[in-house]
């Protein structure tokens, strides 16, 4: 990558838009991946909203946003013990949807997210970066 | 006073029941794009209702838009089945209109294709709460583990949506079932080639057991 194009992670904490409607919460995390950049989220969306934010994506796509590389990690879907298992859903229960992590990036600049249990890789598309607008 | 109430509703529930029970099921076909979900339609349709369901290509986002067979119904040995067949366009995070031209296709049909697919996507996801039965196809031969198939599945099992995972494709080298059953485990696993019609009788016992 060369030095004038930069890779920008933004990380949203999920107090950010906790407040927000349901919607208000895809727009936001949208408008962040739609400036190029790969949205962090700490926290996870609720199912519906994930459905929602795909429709919300299909919406919003022309000839430059292509759409959206999703990956929502949820530490209590890794294959646990029933023990380790209740007590994560117990912990999910209390803290809602704060626990785990959610990627969001434009489909512009990621190509894939693959995972498994140790590690997220993120494939970068071979397009090149357009140049960051201020 | 409660168990009275508990009684009032539970008769209430019952006579709803007895509508839900009347009317035909709505069997959706859900999946991500070039899973196989038209294909086994066409199967299905050809084999119970002697016509096909819709065309199929190895260009992803094919269906584009909703489509249904009434009155599809399914004998086995003395059980029967009948219900409303929904294909729904594959669901996909991106769609790029390059790729289609990459494809071969010319600009102006690809970019009218991708048009088309966006809606596709949102008539899929609005349909969701339609459904009473859905199959989830997935092609065997690729990651079960992406966020389209864990989003639809999610989501089904958020509504209550009794789910039926296929595993297409199995008739290539490549396939894994094992895969698909890894990475959903709470759910039962049919591995089928909706072309070659393999398995096809283990996906119509597994159908039965779902849509009882």
């Amino acid at each position: 990558m060369s030095a004038d194009k930069t890779l920008t992670l933004q990380f949203v904490p999920y107090t950010e838009i906790e407040s927000l409607s349901s919607i208000g919460r895809i727009k936001k995390l949208l408008k962040i991946a739609k400036e190029n950049k790969i949205v962090v989220l700490l926290g996870r969306l609720k199912k519906e909203e994930e459905a929602e934010l795909i429709k919300t994506t299909m919406e919003e796509i022309n000839e430059e946003f292509k759409g959206i590389e999703l990956a929502v990690i949820n530490p209590q879907q890794s294959k646990q013990d029933l023990w380790r298992r209740v007590r994560g859903q117990l912990a999910d229960f209390l803290v809602r949807n704060r626990g785990g992590f959610t990627i969001i990036g434009p489909a512009t600049l990621v190509k894939e997210i693959k995972r498994d249990p140790n590690k997220i890789q993120l494939l970068m598309a071979d397009k090149p970066l357009s140049k960051k607008k201020k | 006073m409660l168990k009275r109430l508990k009684n009032a509703f539970k008769g209430v529930g019952g006579l709803f029941n007895i509508f839900k029970r009347r009317r035909q099921l709505k069997l959706g076909l859900y999946g991500p794009p070039n899973g196989g979900k038209t294909t086994l339609a066409n199967r299905l349709c050809e084999e119970w209702l002697g016509e096909t369901m819709g065309s199929t290509s190895k260009v992803a986002h094919e269906t584009r838009t909703i489509q249904q067979k009434e009155n599809v119904i399914i004998k086995k040995g003395s059980k029967t089945i009948n219900f409303n067949l929904v294909d729904t366009p594959g669901i996909a995070t991106k769609i790029d209109y390059e790729d289609f031209v990459k494809a071969g296709m010319k600009e102006k049909e690809a970019k009218k294709r991708a048009k088309e697919a966006t809606k596709g996507v949102i008539d899929a996801i609005k349909w969701l709460d339609e459904m009473d039965v859905v199959i989830v196809v997935l092609d065997a031969t690729k990651d079960p583990y992406s966020q389209v198939n864990i989003t639809i599945i999610g989501n089904l099992q958020a509504r209550d949506i009794p789910v039926l995972l296929v595993g297409n494709k199995v008739d290539l080298k490549k396939a894994s079932l094992k895969k698909i059953q890894s990475a959903f485990p709470q759910y039962d696993v049919v591995g089928i080639s909706a072309l070659k019609g393999k398995n096809i009788n283990k996906f119509y016992e597994a159908l039965f057991k779902i849509a009882k």
